[in-house]
C-alpha cells in the first residue's frame, strides 16, 4: 500500500471542505446540490481507501503498518515528527468514522434540502469529518491535540448551524466552553507528560509508561489530565451538560457528531493511551468510576425527557459510560495483574472499542430516525407523536431495530458488546457491574419508551394523518428514498455489526454465535432488558399502568431527573453566577477598579496635586528667577569655599 | 598710598553689588538694563585689573568682546522694552508677565 494512502483519507474530506468554501459558496452558489455531492464523493473514496488500509492493517503481522513519518519542526535540540498511525485501532476508527459520515451525508441530501446554507452545511461536515480522520491517523499528542480542538471548533459550528435561533447559539456556546474546560487538562497533560519525557510520540510514550520510565504519582495524574479531555469530549460526568443541549444542531450533525464520532472520541483517546492508563490503577479506576457512573447516571435523565433527541442524548451519554466502563475495568484488571498485561492492553481496546463500534452505528440510525420523524411531524416532542409505525413503516422498522441493538437483545449487535463491558466488569469491579446492569434495565426502559410514545398508539399531533390527501396543511408521511435509504443500511449494520470479527481483529475475545447464550450473564442482562421493555410496554401502550399515577408516586425522583440533577442550575447560578462572577470576578473587578486602576489615578492624580503646589514657584517674574539663579550661584560658591 | 589690584577689585564688586541689587529690585525695564551693564562694566573692570597684574592679555581681548556683545545686547533689549511698551503701555517689570502661568 502506498504511503500516501492514509493521508489521503485525511485529504479527501478537507480538499471537499475547500472547494466547498473557496469555489461553489462564492462563485456557484445558485447549484448548492454540488457541495453535497462532492462532499459524498470524497467521503465515500476516503471509505473505500479505508477498507484498503484495513485489509492491509489485517495482512499486517501484529496488525500494525509502520508509516514513513516526516520531521516537521526542528526547535533547538527539539525535533518534532509528524507521521500517521495505522494499527487495528485507527483502521476500525477511520471505517466508523467514514461509513457513518458517508451515510449521514447522503441522508442530509433530504433533511437539510432548501435550508438556505446548504454548501455552508457541507462545507462544515467535510471539515469535522477531515479532523476526525485526523485525530484518528494522527501519531503524536501534538497533532491529536491540534485535531481534537478541531472536532470541536466544527462541533461549535454545527451546533450553532442555525445560529439565528438563541436556542442554539447558547447551546453552541455552553458546549464549547464545557469541552474547553477538560481540554484545558488534557492540554496541561500534553505539556507535563512533554516535559517528563521529551516526546509527544504517541508509541513512545506508551512504551515510556509500560517500562516505567514515567510512573508513580506523575503517571497518574498525566493519565487523569488525558482523561479530562476525554471527559469533556465524550460528555461524561461531570462535563456531561452540553450534550443534551448540543441537540439544538441539525438532527444529522447529532448523528455523526454528537453520537457516533466526536463524543467517542474522548473514548478513542482512552484507548489509543491504554498502556499509560493501565500502568496505573488510580487512573484507571477513575475512568471506569466515572464510566460507570455516567452510565447510571445519564439513564435515570433519559427516563423522563419528552423531547426525543434529548432521550437519544442521554442514552449517548450513558453508552459512551459503558465505553469508558469497559476501559476502565479491564485497565483495573491489568494494573491489578489479574490479566496478563500484553493481553490485557488489547483486550481493553478490544471491550471499549468494540462498543464504540456498534454503538456508533445503531446510535447514528436511531438519530436519523428521530430527524425522519421531525420531518415528518415538525417536532421533536414526543407527546406530539404517536401512532407513527402506520405512516412511516421504514423508520418504524429501523428505529425498532436500532432499538433492540441498544438494548442488547441477541443476537444483536449491541448484545455482544455490551455483554463483554459486563462480563468485565463483573470481574475486575463488582460495584460497578451493579451500576451497569441496572442501566441495562434503564436502557430498556428509555428506549422503549420513545419507541411507543412515537410510534405506537394514536397520534396525538396538530397534523393531517390522512397521508396524500393534503386538504389542509402538511400530512404526515414516510421521508424520501435518500433518508430512507441510509437508515437502512444502518439498520443492517446496527442488526450485524456485531458478528464482525471486530474485537478479535483488536486482540480481544471472540465469542462464538450460539455460545454466548450458555453464559448466565446473558441471560440476566436479557432478562433485565425485557422487563424494561415490559415496563414501557405496560406504560406507554397497552396502558396497564397509569403514568400519571407512577408519576406522582415517585414525584421528588421525577422532579430530579427531569430537572437533570439541578446540574444545569449549579453550574450557571451556582457556579458561574454567584462563585466566578459574584465571587471570584467581582473580586477581580474590585482588584482592578481600587487597586489596578486605584495606582493609575493616584499617580495621576498626586502629580497633578504636586503641579497645583509646585506652579506658585513659577511667578512668570524674571527678576524672581534671577534672585533663585543668583542664591544658586551663591550656594554653589559657598560649597566650593568649604568643600573644595 | 599706591592704587593696587584690591582697589580696582574693590570698585569692581562693589558695581557688580549696585549693578545686582539694581536688577534684581528696580521695576523699571530700562533701569534694570542698565544695570545689568554695569554689572558687565564691573566685571569688564576686573578683567582689565587682572590683566594688567599678571600680564596676560586675554583679559583685556575680552573686555573688549563683552563690550561689543552689550552693545549688542542693549540694541536688541531696548527694542524689546520700546516693542512692549508700545503693546502694553508699561515697562513696570512686575506687569510684564507674559510667561506666568
Amino acid at each position: 500500500m502506498p504511503s500516501g494512502v492514509p493521508l489521503a483519507i485525511f485529504l479527501l474530506p478537507f480538499f471537499s471542505f475547500i472547494v466547498i468554501s473557496f469555489v461553489i459558496r462564492p462563485f456557484l452558489n445558485s447549484k448548492p446540490k454540488l457541495s453535497g455531492y462532492i462532499t459524498i464523493a470524497s467521503i465515500g473514496t476516503a471509505l473505500i481507501l479505508s477498507f484498503w488500509v484495513l485489509a492491509e492493517v489485517s495482512n499486517a503481522p501484529g496488525h500494525v503498518l509502520s508509516m514513513p513519518d516526516y520531521e516537521w519542526l526542528v526547535i533547538g535540540d527539539t525535533v518534532i515528527r509528524l507521521g500517521v498511525t495505522v494499527d487495528a485501532l485507527a483502521a476500525i476508527m477511520l471505517i466508523v468514522v467514514t461509513s457513518v459520515s458517508l451515510l449521514v451525508q447522503v441522508y442530509s441530501q433530504g433533511y437539510m434540502r432548501g435550508d438556505p446554507s446548504y454548501s455552508r452545511y457541507f462545507a462544515f461536515m467535510s471539515l469535522f469529518t477531515a479532523c476526525m480522520l485526523g485525530l484518528v491517523l494522527a501519531d503524536n499528542l501534538l497533532f491529536l491535540y491540534v485535531f481534537w480542538e478541531g472536532v470541536g471548533l466544527c462541533s461549535y459550528l454545527l451546533i450553532g448551524f442555525w445560529f439565528h435561533r438563541p436556542a442554539a447559539a447558547r447551546a453552541a456556546t455552553k458546549a464549547f466552553l464545557v469541552t474547553r474546560l477538560g481540554d484545558f487538562g488534557f492540554l496541561a497533560a500534553i505539556l507535563f507528560l512533554y516535559f517528563k519525557t521529551g516526546t509527544f510520540d504517541i508509541g513512545e510514550l506508551q512504551s515510556l509508561a509500560l517500562m516505567g520510565a514515567i510512573g508513580g504519582t506523575a503517571l497518574t495524574w498525566a493519565a487523569i489530565g488525558v482523561f479530562s479531555g476525554a471527559v469533556g469530549k465524550s460528555a461524561q460526568f461531570p462535563l456531561h451538560t452540553w450534550l443534551p443541549d448540543a441537540m439544538e444542531g441539525p438532527t444529522p450533525v447529532s448523528a455523526l457528531i454528537h453520537a457516533a464520532t466526536m463524543v467517542a472520541a474522548g473514548v478513542y483517546l482512552v484507548a489509543r493511551m491504554f498502556p499509560v492508563f493501565a500502568s496505573s490503577v488510580e487512573a484507571v479506576t477513575t475512568v471506569a468510576v466515572i464510566g460507570g457512573f455516567t452510565a447510571i447516571f445519564a439513564a435515570t435523565m433519559g427516563l423522563v425527557m419528552n423531547d426525543i433527541k434529548r432521550v437519544l442524548a442521554y442514552s449517548t451519554i450513558s453508552q459512551l459510560g459503558y465505553m469508558m466502563l469497559g476501559l476502565g475495568v479491564v485497565g483495573i484488571g491489568v494494573a491489578n495483574d489479574a490479566i496478563a498485561l500484553e493481553e490485557g492492553l488489547a483486550l481493553g481496546v478490544a471491550v471499549g472499542m468494540f462498543h464504540l463500534f456498534n454503538h456508533a452505528f445503531f446510535k447514528a440510525l436511531l438519530f436519523l430516525g428521530a430527524g425522519s420523524v421531525n420531518h415528518a411531524t415538525g417536532t421533536f416532542d414526543m407527546r406530539e407523536m404517536g401512532g407513527l409505525r402506520k405512516v412511516m413503516p421504514w423508520t418504524y422498522a429501523s428505529f425498532l431495530a436500532a432499538s433492540i441493538s441498544i438494548v442488547g437483545i441477541w443476537p444483536l449487535a449491541g448484545f455482544w458488546s455490551k455483554e463483554g463491558i459486563l462480563d468485565h466488569a463483573w470481574d475486575h469491579q463488582t460495584a460497578l457491574f451493579f451500576l451497569a446492569i441496572i442501566t441495562v434495565f434503564l436502557t430498556a426502559f428509555y428506549m422503549f419508551r420513545v419507541v411507543f410514545l412515537t410510534f405506537a398508539g394514536e397520534y396525538r399531533g396538530s397534523k393531517d394523518v390522512d397521508s396524500g390527501a393534503g386538504a389542509h396543511g402538511p400530512s404526515l408521511h414516510e421521508s424520501p428514498l435518500v433518508m430512507v435509504a441510509p437508515m437502512g443500511v444502518l439498520a443492517i449494520l446496527a442488526v450485524i455489526s456485531g458478528w464482525l470479527p471486530v474485537s478479535s481483529f483488536l486482540g480481544g475475545e471472540s465469542v462464538s454465535f450460539f455460545g454466548a447464550l450458555a453464559s448466565p450473564m446473558a441471560w440476566v442482562s436479557m432478562i433485565l432488558a425485557a422487563g424494561g421493555i415490559l415496563l414501557a410496554y405496560a406504560l406507554y401502550s397497552a396502558k396497564w399502568l397509569s403514568v400519571e399515577s407512577l408519576r406522582r408516586r415517585f414525584a421528588p425522583l421525577h422532579t430530579l431527573f427531569s430537572r437533570k440533577y439541578w446540574f444545569d442550575e449549579l453550574y450557571e447560578r451556582v457556579i458561574v453566577v454567584r462563585v466566578l462572577v459574584d465571587g471570584i470576578f467581582a473580586l477581580f473587578n474590585w482588584f482592578d477598579t481600587r487597586i489596578v486602576d486605584g495606582i493609575v489615578n493616584g499617580v495621576a492624580g498626586g502629580t497633578v496635586e504636586a503641579g497645583k503646589v509646585i506652579r506658585r514657584v513659577e511667578t512668570g517674574q524674571l527678576q524672581a528667577y534671577a534672585i533663585a539663579i543668583f542664591v544658586g550661584v551663591l550656594a554653589i560658591v559657598a560649597c566650593f569655599l568649604i568643600f573644595g | 598710598m599706591t592704587v593696587g589690584l584690591e582697589h580696582f577689585l574693590i570698585l569692581s564688586a562693589i558695581l557688580f553689588s549696585i549693578g545686582l541689587y539694581g536688577a534684581l529690585a528696580k521695576r523699571n525695564a530700562v533701569v534694570i538694563l542698565m544695570c545689568i551693564e554695569i554689572m558687565l562694566n564691573a566685571v569688564n573692570i576686573a578683567m582689565v585689573a587682572f590683566s594688567r597684574y599678571s600680564h596676560i592679555i586675554t583679559g583685556q581681548v575680552f573686555a573688549i568682546f563683552i563690550m561689543v556683545v552689550a552693545a549688542a545686547e542693549v540694541a536688541v533689549g531696548l527694542a524689546i522694552i520700546i516693542t512692549i511698551y508700545r503693546s502694553r503701555e508699561t515697562v513696570d517689570a512686575e506687569k510684564i508677565d507674559l510667561m506666568k502661568w
